[in-house]
């Protein structure tokens, strides 16, 4: 996984609720076997009309938002399917942070395993990025995985909750696959014990 | 010992080592695999030299893109095809038994793995897919996992998990006819909204959920996901070890008395406590109908389309407003005079034996609007036999249904089996989100009952005047 320290980046604001991963990501592009190139079909149905044409008024299109790398949207973000392939998606366009006031899950799980940061902060934390970033200027921030929290330019800052051991694993960008193998005594110990349930080869 | 809850009792038992105070690596049971979030995963394995741990624990099917038509045939698709290839190299490469496109008992992971007698009480069971809530209704642990954590699984046979919060919904009142545990789901979605158990396990108590088949408790996990739950559960007990017995991979003779007591060990004692409480009340349940672009969107069959003007917040206002748009749907309509062009039952929420029993019911001798498409996809090759067994395809055939081989299938429509642009259908399955059955394509959910009667009248009808004069006859 990628290490991610520090992030300064421009934001774009999602203001929807609900936004679930059959959006994020529409089904017909997760037949891919590999883990890159999704960023393309981001958001693809609400990007794109139905000859494949951009659509200008979608918030990704707009000049001003086109580097954006923290998104910023409403409740129970990424609700639905497990589909790995929107963080992946969400990744690929640039992104490096997501806040919103609440993710679902699995996707919140999801964009950890990947370096890809989701934030939780209050809703008038979010009202307030969603105003202060569809204004003409833009808004930048900065994300910071050692404090935990988000930095408006005025120097206010806002915490947001991040497991220790997620933490970690970001700002090592540690293989959390790697992290387990170590427990490999413990592991062994388990299954010598366990009744052996299931046996799907018998 | 205090009193503990059915996933207390599984997550004490599986912790292999804790990692914090809140988080342990938990040992995984039974590993389900699909084609569509598997590939990566395997390929990761490859990368960093590392192996499948415990083969023997894992079990794969291909059933998302698979087609629902002629399989002599070979797949036009390349990209779907290729990812079928894969699944059946990566099994074959590492030992993993697969049921692949052309075995008789081929079907949707979730009504496979517990069809075979995969999925047993008190085991912790996980799939890259998120409606492995279903298996929860054995009263195991079953959650659904992103791809990087299939890859954790297929190396360690563990996963780091953080404890849950525990949630009862507690179904009151005795089920009315033309209630089926699709309206109860829909009913607590409605209740709670899509994001209500989310943090929490659900565990689903009361005499009507006791005396719920496993075919329909199994319906009422599957959605649990779609209130935002990481599982759904029920509490084993006779009729969870009665269905079990005979199964191919659950112990036999004496070895199954000894593991059926094993198993009702795991219910939920008496006086243990959940985080939250939820009281459901079906006496006055009716059948339920999504009319918007998300499963909380829902009302029943006697309700209308609401009105945004009525939302009681600024966001509600904007999401209904959405939703009606997309769905191209006036405020006020009656649910009954929306008209519908498709009718899909089957998926891995309704597409079991007793789904389209229910369903058969209501069609027999009786044709399809001339305006409906319809079509039934059995949600296994042992569903579709059952049910041939039965008559059930002559049933739904001389109504004009299509009966089409096991999968996903309308579901997703990651195969051939999609909505048009602006077609709207009735449909069994569990998510209506924007495009999820075809671009443009509008999903209303219902129960077997409901969709089966909606094909006959071209728009949704109330099926319990139907169901009372069945039962009169
Ligand atoms: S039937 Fe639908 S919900 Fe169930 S596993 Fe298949 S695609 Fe997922």
């Amino acid at each position: 996984m990628r290490a991610l320290t520090v992030h300064r980046g421009k934001v774009v604001p999602m203001d929807r609720a609900n936004v679930d991963t059959d959006q994020i990501i529409p089904k017909q592009f997760l037949k891919r076997v590999e883990r890159s190139g999704f960023g393309q079909f981001l958001f693809y149905d609400w990007r794109f009309d139905e000859d494949g044409v951009e659509r200008p008024d979608f918030v990704l299109n707009k000049p001003a938002f086109r580097n954006a790398s923290i998104l910023v949207a409403g409740p129970n973000f990424g609700c639905g399917s497990s589909r790995e392939h929107a963080p992946w998606a969400l990744q690929d366009w640039g992104l490096k942070a997501l806040i919103a006031p609440s993710f679902a899950d699995i996707f919140y799980n999801n964009c950890l395993k990947n370096g890809l940061l989701p934030i939780t902060v209050p809703e008038d934390i979010v009202h307030r990025i969603l105003i202060e970033s569809q204004d003409e200027a833009g808004l930048e921030l900065t994300v910071n995985v050692k404090t935990r929290s988000v930095i408006f330019n005025d120097g206010t800052e806002v915490a947001f909750p991040l497991d220790t051991y997620s933490q970690e694993s970001l700002l090592q960008g540690l293989d959390e696959i790697g992290r387990t193998l170590r427990a490999e005594a413990e592991i062994m110990r388990f299954e010598g014990q366990e009744v052996n349930r299931i046996n799907t080869r018998s | 010992m205090a009193p503990r809850t059915l996933y207390q009792k599984i997550w004490e038992e599986h912790g292999v080592t804790p990692i914090d105070d809140q988080r342990q690596l938990l040992y995984i049971d039974l590993h389900l695999i699909h084609e569509v979030t598997s590939p990566q995963a395997f390929e990761g394995l490859r990368l960093n030299h590392r192996t499948v741990r415990r083969p023997d624990r894992s079990f794969a099917v291909m059933d998302h893109n698979v087609p629902t038509g002629d399989r002599t045939m070979p797949i036009d698709d390349p990209v779907a095809r290729r990812q079928i290839e894969l699944l059946e190299e990566n099994c074959h490469a590492f030992g993993i038994p697969l049921l692949n496109l052309h075995h008789p008992e081929q079907g949707i992971v979730h009504i496979v793995g517990p069809e075979q007698g995969l999925t047993q009480p008190g085991m912790t069971v996980v799939c890259g897919d998120s409606h492995t809530s279903t298996h929860g209704a054995f009263g195991t642990l079953a959650f659904g996992i992103g791809t990087s954590e299939v890859e954790h699984v297929l190396a360690t046979q563990c996963l780091v998990q953080a404890e849950s919060k525990t949630m009862e919904v507690k179904f009151i009142g005795p089920r009315p006819l033309g209630i089926t545990p699709k309206d109860m789901i829909m009913a607590l979605i409605g209740q709670i909204g899509i994001a209500g158990a989310t943090g929490h396990v659900i565990e689903y108590t009361g005499d009507a959920v006791s005396d719920l088949t496993m075919e329909e408790r199994m319906t009422l996990c599957n959605m649990s996901i779609e209130a935002g739950a990481r599982a759904g559960m029920v509490s084993p007990d006779m009729t969870t070890v009665n269905y079990l017995r005979g199964r191919r991979f659950a112990p036999e003779g004496p070895d199954f008395d000894r593991a059926a007591m094993g198993w009702l060990a795991y219910a939920t004692d008496s006086g243990a406590v959940f985080d939250r409480t939820v009281v459901v009340d079906l006496t006055q349940m009716a059948p339920m109908v999504t009319w918007g672009t998300n499963p909380g969107m829902v009302t029943s069959i006697d309700g209308r389309v609401p009105d945004p003007a009525s939302a009681t917040d600024p966001a509600q206002r904007q999401a209904w407003q959405l939703a009606l748009d997309y769905m191209g749907l006036t405020p006020g309509t009656a649910i009954q005079d929306i008209p519908i062009d498709r009718v899909f039952i089957g998926s891995c929420t309704n597409g079991r034996l007793e789904d389209l029993i229910r369903a058969a019911r209501l069609v027999r001798e009786r044709r399809v609007a001339p305006t409906v498409r319809a079509m039934v996809v059995p949600g296994s090759g042992l569903v579709k036999r059952e049910a041939e067994l039965l008559g059930l395809d002559r049933v739904f055939l001389d109504a004009g249904f299509e009966w089409r081989e096991p999968g996903c299938s309308m579901c997703l429509g990651m195969n051939e089996d999609v909505l048009e642009p602006g077609e709207r259908s009735a449909s069994t399955s569990n998510r209506n989100f924007e495009g999820r059955q075809g671009r443009g394509g509008r999903t209303h959910l219902v129960s077997p009952e409901m969709a089966a009667a909606a094909a006959l009248y071209g728009h949704f009808v109330d099926t319990r005047p139907l169901l009372h004069e069945e039962e009169s006859v």
